[in-house]
């Protein structure tokens, strides 16, 4: 920013001239309900290892704003268009059965190809998109409407009510398919369904967090969480947990520093999966010396 | 364990020993355009043990998955408690074949076995209600119970990628048995067990059995550490099934007839089988390389 504030070493006060603004109220209150939707929906994609598929997700964002632009409709709308079409694909192309988790990465890599091979397309149709191309990166987290916060509580509380409807089943397959399957959950269902959850999320939060960052939450805070319990419900709260910590730590050391947002919160996702990476190393270690 | 009246009677199953459980009549099965096996008459009653056996590719594994309503038939008949298997899934405990989990998946055994239980639920798992925490209570304690019955108290709340792949089968066993089935399908429970696990495994299998009245299909490769326990064989071989009592079928002169040629069985002074001459993967439909 450009006012440059000075951070002092009384938090109070430095937390309480940042919530002055209503720009970074947004912004916290934007930050907040990405982080949660993106700790519950990437727990279960870290679970599912489906982070490539999320990844691809994130990706479609590119042919989705650029063909919305071509198209003259709200850039909200293509990208869910493109999410929402990408994950139907996967998830129709994706085999059911023991590695099919491994199996699917050949059609999500033609997904993606296709996916940007379509935005080049439209952004060469359509050159006026290209100034919005950081944006489109690294998101607008400092220009968030209210009206967006809106959309944003709306969208997180449909892909949480729905995930929340489909929790335990959906851990089933995720961890056990075969099992599952025998026992009449409908697998290949819960997999398009989680697939169209992911793409709904990634969707809804890369308008504001930027195609780079939302990968940052969906992925960072679920793995570390993951590494430190295997306990399904304590993983959950854990990764919630990281991931508000992640973005509000972001938010509020970008607001006092040149550099952008999106990078402190990616910094700080990193830094926290590596610690933790490295704690767990040596404390096994520690116990078999 | 001890548990309230009529809050008992979702975990318990129905039914009394000798009733038929599982009819298979005429039954044959065509995958990839060809006959795995043809004309298998096969009736299961409750209480008894019966183990399938038969060369790699004879189709046991797929005779499995066709009593779970996994794989259609393509003539015949089957028949589970009187129904379709489709609608009697959750009467069924069934542990898949060769199933292990790799060192990365982060869940615990006991929320495995929790999930054999639970896991086709719909909704979040909130107790509100004294009912609902009372329930809750009776299935923490069944699965606790379960987890000890197949002895695998010791490392139940470790991740399981984390452990053996006998350790991993007895949790896996536990799991199949959690819902108290009527029906107990094990494709190759002993597969990764040493000897003396080989012997106790297939000790509790044949007292859930004969306890609880539970019709248990063994599959697997060696009969002789079953032979204490067994009631009745089912031999598969070049697509034709034949069933009796061990000493009537596993015999050189019904072995030789089932594999169209000359087998000899052995037995030795302790007992135990050695069945020699029978060609290696015998193929009734020959192999496509
Ligand atoms: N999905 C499938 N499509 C086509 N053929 C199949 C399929 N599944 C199994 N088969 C074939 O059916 C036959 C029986 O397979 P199955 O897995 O039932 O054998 P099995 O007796 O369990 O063998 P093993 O002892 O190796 O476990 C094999 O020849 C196999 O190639
Ligand atoms: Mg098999």
């Amino acid at each position: 920013m450009s006012v440059g504030p000075t951070f002092s070493l009384d938090l109070v006060s430095d937390v309480r001239e940042l919530l002055a603004f209503p720009f970074m109220v947004n912004a916290l209150q934007a930050a907040s309900i990405v982080a949660v939707l993106a700790a519950v929906v990437g727990w279960y994609m870290v679970l599912r290892r489906q982070s490539f598929a999320g990844h691809t997700l994130s990706v479609m964002a590119f042919p989705g704003a650029t063909g919305a632009a071509l198209a003259g409709l709200p850039t909200a709308v293509g990208y869910y268009l493109a999410c929402g079409l990408a994950a139907l694909a996967i998830g129709r192309t994706g085999h059911s059965g023991r590695r099919r988790f491994a199996t699917e990465s050949a059609a999500i890599g033609t997904v993606q190809a296709t996916g940007l091979a379509l935005g080049f397309l439209f952004l060469s149709l359509n050159r006026s998109v290209l100034g919005g191309m950081e944006t489109f990166l690294f998101g607008t987290f400092l220009g968030v409407s209210h009206d967006q916060v809106l959309t944003l509580l709306v969208v997180a509380v449909l892909a949480l009510g729905a995930v929340a409807a489909i929790g335990r089943p959906l851990l089933f397959a995720s961890v056990d398919p075969e099992v599952a399957l025998a026992r009449g959950v409908p697998v290949a269902l819960l997999d398009v369904s989680f697939l169209l959850i992911l793409g709904l999320a990634v969707a809804a939060t890369s308008q504001i967090t930027g195609v780079l960052l939302v990968f940052t939450l969906l992925v960072a805070p679920p793995a570390a969480a993951q590494l430190i319990t295997a306990q399904p419900v304590a993983g959950l709260l854990l990764s919630v947990a990281f991931a508000l910590a992640v973005a509000w730590l972001g938010l509020g050391v970008a607001y006092f520093s040149i550099y952008p947002v999106g990078f402190w919160i990616t910094m700080f996702a990193f830094g926290l999966y590596v610690s933790v990476r490295i704690g767990r190393w040596a404390l096994a270690r520690r116990r078999r010396p | 364990m001890t548990v309230p009246a009529g809050t008992a009677v979702t975990l318990e199953s129905g039914g009394r020993s000798g009733d038929v459980a599982v009819a298979l009549r005429g039954a044959a099965v065509t995958l990839g355009g060809q006959t795995v096996f043809s004309n298998v008459d096969l009736e299961v009653r409750r209480g008894e043990f019966v183990a399938v056996l038969g060369p790699n590719g004879a189709g046991k594994s797929t005779l499995m998955r066709t009593i779970l309503g996994l794989v259609p038939l393509s003539a015949g008949s089957v028949r589970v408690l009187g129904h379709e298997p489709s609608e009697t899934r959750s009467e069924i405990g069934y542990l898949p074949q060769r199933r292990s989990f790799d060192s990365e998946t982060r869940i615990r055994g006991v929320d495995l076995v929790r999930l054999g239980l639970e896991g086709g639920r719909w909704g979040l798992p909130l107790a509100v209600t004294a009912g609902a925490r009372a329930r809750r209570r009776i299935e923490r304690e069944r699965v606790e119970e379960v987890i000890s019955l197949a002895g695998a108290a010791a490392y139940a709340t470790r991740p399981i990628g984390e452990l053996s792949g006998g350790e991993q089968q007895r949790l896996l066993i536990a799991q199949a048995l959690v819902r108290r089935p009527a029906v107990l399908i094990l494709d190759e429970p002993l597969d990764s067990l040493d000897l003396p696990n080989q012997a106790i495994v297939a000790a509790l299998v044949q007292r859930v059995c004969a306890v609880q009245g539970v019709a248990v299909l063994l599959v697997a490769h060696d009969v002789n550490p079953l032979l204490g326990y067994l009631d009745r064989v089912i031999y598969l071989a070049g697509g034709k099934a034949l069933a009796g009592p061990v000493q009537e079928v596993i015999t050189g002169p019904k072995l030789s007839e089932l594999y169209g040629a000359r087998i000899e069985v052995l037995r030795t002074s302790d007992g135990r089988l050695v069945v020699v001459g029978s060609p290696e993967a015998p193929h009734h439909h020959g192999h496509r390389h």
